[in-house]
């Protein structure tokens, strides 16, 4: 499988990690980060925003297409090489795109480099400790029900991964390892994030599913109370994975954030 | 022939129907349903087992630990350790083991363990394990890192026991500004550690790379045999010819006076519905990252219960067929345990003899029996066919003290 028409797929080498990109679209520079359990190649959200924007949709060293830095060993370690990658391919101003887990990375960028990005938009990020709840912690159950976990509505996951294969399963292993490696304990969340929110410069969009079950909704509270220009947009009828349930509107928020004066 | 006494130390009283029907018996399963009460009294009756054990001239206790499940009591086997030291006299104290990956600080584990060692005149073999996948869930122990854990925590365990302190340790995992623990091992130059295991074959290289025995838990004839030949094959690479001193078996077998008996009480060895440690989600066992990547593609399909558990659930009856549990009367168990040693030549040898509710006094009918007929019988089995101990052999405690190797040692590091 590969990303479908109008987008190239590229390697880049840098921090002694072969990182896997997909690009396509012009415009404002969009640098999308995927969650804990990879990203299918082709979404219809990721197309959505190649129609207005460029996007650039790195898999995470160790994650998909991207081989396992064996010294890489923190969230933020992930969070630098994306800093360097921007900066090698002289992508300038560009907005962050975190889903979930990659919600927490797009907050590391943001607070290491305040002035540097145009938007910053956060769909249930993980990163902080919820005031109220837990975060679902993979490690207890099986790979299919994690994924399932993420989705309001099934259909949605049939859609997108249809019977699913041996090799997605083994896909989601070396995700999940590679999440135990760098987010282990505490699981998901950094203790400092929230003392350093507060130097971010950019505008921040926060997104939340009104069901969802991997992330507590508190967790997208606390954030759009800790990030200094920020709001918080609830989608309905939506779990986790706001942009495999809710691609259009996911996208109709962000473009309409994005080009916000 | 070195010959040793085992038990889970199940805690036999918990309520099983509950665990079928929520569906696990391990991890997850609500510590609500221990009993301290039946947990006093069975503590204590296992003490007494061991004690009893000596009596009958058992020649050696093996002991381990499990965590947040029924089938197994020990929560710390040096607690246990500890007390044999002090309260038996003559038989060796084997530790398999303690998880090293689970120790934030290895340098007190080495300390504990000096202790025991100096407590029991020198009776201590501090076996090390790399702990099951629901350990370092329990524990809270990054799974991922279980292996670079198990393999730095015993470096620097065995540098507490062997190098002159104070020095520093900057390791990957543990970092420590002074390392001098006051008390040292007894033996010299240090206690012979051992290393069970049952299926990654990382762990049965890393121990012939050190020239450590590998007991292999409970396995059939002809994967025992598989693991000999991995074993030797690493061994003769590293520069030593293995033989039966780097070679231990555990097995499961119950003796009684009939075979009755025998048989009724066998059938407890399966009272985890079969499954070593009891009943868990395939994801506790083998949390991502802990098992060896050469099983991946396997394990994700039973992991979603589309497949199969790679280590099988065989019935009792084809356990029994398959050499894995025997049972009978010392008379017809001692030929089946004659097999074994003739097929596979080990000359360490675990008896593994009680499990479940297996009722206090047959458990004592059968330490008896062991210690009085089987073992005897195995040591003189062990004569004739050369399988001579570690300590018979006055074996390198490691590699690095091999006086015999064919060429640079490789892995002494």
């Amino acid at each position: 499988m590969t990303a479908g028409p109008g987008w190239s797929e590229t390697v880049v080498e840098l921090a002694d990690v072969k990182l896997h990109l997909a690009r396509a679209g012009s415009g404002r520079p969009l640098l999308v980060l995927h969650h804990d359990i990879g990203s299918p190649d082709q979404l219809a959200f990721y197309d959505e925003l190649a129609s207005r924007f460029e996007v650039l949709v790195p898999h995470h060293p160790g994650y998909g297409k991207s081989e396992r830095p064996e010294w890489l060993r923190s969230v933020r370690d992930v969070a630098v090489i994306y800093q360097w990658l921007l900066s090698h391919l002289g992508v300038e101003r560009a907005s962050l795109i975190g889903l979930g887990f990659g919600g927490w990375i797009a907050a590391e960028m943001a607070t290491m480099a305040p002035r540097e990005f145009h938007r910053l938009v956060l769909v249930g990020a993980m990163g902080l400790k919820p005031p109220q709840g837990d975060i679902f912690d993979q490690a207890i159950v099986s790979y299919l029900d994690y994924a399932r976990a993420g989705l309001h509505n099934q259909e949605a996951f049939a859609k997108i991964y249809g019977d699913v294969t041996t090799d997605q399963l083994v896909e989601w292993d070396l995700c999940r390892e590679m999440c135990f490696r760098i987010a282990w304990k505490p699981y998901m969340y950094s203790q400092t994030l929230p003392r350093l929110l507060g130097g971010v410069r950019a505008p921040a969009l926060v997104v939340w599913g009104d069901d969802d079950k991997i992330v507590p909704r508190s967790a997208g509270e606390h954030y759009a109370k800790l990030l200094p220009q920020a709001r918080l947009e609830i989608v309905r009828g939506c779990g986790h994975c706001v942009e495999m349930e809710q691609p259009g509107e996911l996208a109709t928020l962000v473009s309409g954030f994005i080009d916000e004066n | 022939m070195f010959v040793m006494y085992f038990t889970e130390q199940p805690m036999s009283t918990y309520p099983a129907n509950i665990g079928l029907e929520v569906g696990h018996t391990a991890l997850m399963f609500s510590n609500k349903h221990f009993d301290p009460v039946a947990g006093s009294r069975l503590y204590n009756e296992y003490l007494e087992h061991y004690i009893y054990a000596e009596e009958q001239g058992v020649e050696g206790f093996m002991l381990n630990e499990h965590h947040n499940a029924p089938f197994c009591m020990q929560a710390k086997c040096n607690i246990f350790a500890s007390i044999l030291a002090a309260v038996t006299k003559k038989a060796k104290i084997v530790l398999l083991g303690n998880p090293l990956p689970l120790a934030e600080n290895p340098v007190r584990l080495a300390e504990e363990l000096a202790m025991i060692d100096m407590i029991s005149k020198g009776r201590l073999v501090p076996g090390i394990v790399r702990g099951g996948g629901q350990e370092s869930l329990a524990a809270g122990v990054n799974p991922a890192y279980n292996r670079e854990r198990f393999q730095e925590a015993h470096d620097l365990i065995v540098a507490a026991w062997t190098r002159q302190g104070p020095f520093r340790w900057e390791g990957t995992h543990y970092q420590h500004r002074v390392v001098n623990p006051w008390a040292v091992p007894l033996q010299k130059p240090y206690p012979r550690i051992w290393v069970p295991g049952v299926l990654s074959q990382e762990t049965i290289i890393w121990a012939a790379k050190q020239r450590y025995p590998y007991i292999a838990l409970n396995t059939s004839i002809e994967a025992t045999k598989k693991i000999w030949e991995l074993y030797d094959k690493v061994a003769l690479e590293t520069g030593y010819e293995a033989g039966p001193e780097n070679r231990g078996y555990l097995q499961q077998v119950h003796v009684s006076d009939s075979e009755e008996k025998a048989e009724k009480n066998a059938r407890q060895f399966l009272w985890m519905q079969g499954e070593f440690t009891g009943l868990a989600h395939p994801v506790w066992s083998n949390p991502s990252g802990y098992f060896s990547p050469a099983l991946r593609r396997n394990f994700v399909e039973f992991a979603v219960g589309r497949a199969e558990s790679p280590r099988g659930r065989p019935t009792f009856e084809q356990q029994v067929a398959d050499g894995r549990v025997f049972f009978g009367t010392p008379k017809t168990v001692i030929p089946k345990l004659r097999h074994v040693l003739e097929e596979t030549r080990p000359s360490i040898y675990g008896l593994w003899g009680n499990d479940g509710s297996v009722s206090n006094e047959d458990a004592r009918t059968c330490i008896r029996l062991l210690g009085q007929e089987v073992m005897p019988a195995m040591r003189e089995i062990g004569k004739e066919l050369g399988l001579t101990d570690p300590f018979e052999a006055d074996a390198p405690v490691h590699l690095r003290y091999s006086t015999d190797l064919k060429q640079m040692p490789q892995a002494a590091e």
